[in-house]
């Protein structure tokens, strides 16, 4: 990948290789099932996407363990058991779980919908076979938000902290692990060019 | 989305001074979260000069959260709900 340059008119462009245009594609994907209306549904992509040999160990790694969401109770409704989803969609009020809930039941389907979109959006203007990008600024700030939720649904499932450097290095080459902190740490450049080109 | 009038909740009866402390908007801090679209984010959202945006960024990279907007209720939920589009960890408080 090239890294993303400020356009004209506040946009931005960057180039994206076959492999980091599927691998994209598939965590953005990911993150979009797991924040649906309805819930998550089995991880799956479309055939012929691969490219990337790590696909599948990082949807595995994505995908959401199970149990109850928020949508169970409309009345009352609470923060989601998985921790993805609960620092997705987090609370809007810290000890206070009465206004958390009434916050929740008022704002939590836009805030699903309007993460969807962004990712969808992200979908629509990456290039299936790879090349260049063109973003509008709209478009680019979409990216921001899609890449932002992708980073931050593998960094809880990766436990990353402000030491990640650190946690990184730790890992021996051949823990699963190392290759999904790379893609982490991958996703953290792409975004931090996207930003740069913004300012 | 939408934002309600201002004034809406605001409490007024002077016998209730409690209810009359502002609400303010907090960030939280996070790992992922890069830095610079973390102050992007607050430019974008709240208008704020890169260099009043940088500082509320380190407040919450530093002490662990930071106060970047207060007003009425209404506003502040407004506030959050936007954060928490961009994917940063925001919450509604009176304010003490």
């Amino acid at each position: 990948m090239e890294p993303f340059r400020r356009t004209r008119g506040g946009g931005a462009r960057a180039w994206i290789a076959a492999s980091e245009a599927s691998l994209l594609r598939s965590l953005v994907s990911q993150v979009m099932t797991l924040i649906a209306p309805e819930g998550p549904e089995p991880p799956h992509h479309p055939p012929g996407l691969a490219g990337w040999e790590d696909i599948d160990a990082l949807e595995a790694l994505l995908a959401q363990p199970g149990g109850p969401t928020s949508g169970e109770d409309p009345e009352e409704p609470q923060a989601p058991d998985d921790p993805v989803l609960a620092r997705l969609l987090p609370d809007g009020y810290r000890d206070d779980p009465e206004a958390a809930g009434e916050f929740r039941r008022y704002t939590e389907s836009g805030l699903r919908s309007g993460k969807q979109q962004a990712a969808q959006e992200m979908l629509d203007t990456l290039p299936d076979a790879g090349g260049p990008i063109q973003l509008t600024q709209d478009q680019a700030v979409a990216w921001l938000k899609a890449l932002n939720d992708v980073r931050l649904a593998l960094g809880v499932r990766l436990g990353v902290t402000e030491d990640f450097e650190e946690q990184w290095a730790s890992l021996n080459a051949e823990d699963p692990q190392w290759a999904a902190f790379e893609v982490y740490a991958w996703l953290g450049a792409v975004q931090e060019s996207l930003v740069q080109a913004l300012a | 989305m939408s934002v309600a009038p201002a004034e809406v909740d605001l409490p007024r009866s002077a016998d209730r001074p409690v209810s009359d402390r502002p609400w303010v908007t907090i960030v939280w801090n996070d790992p992922v979260n890069l830095m610079s679209y973390v102050t992007y984010v607050f430019q974008q959202v709240f208008g704020y000069p890169r260099k009043k945006a940088t500082k509320l960024m380190l407040d919450v990279h530093h002490k662990g959260k930071a106060v970047v907007a207060a007003g009425a209720r209404e506003a502040m939920e407004h506030n959050v709900e936007v954060l928490h589009g961009y994917g940063l960890w925001a919450t509604v408080k009176q304010d003490k």
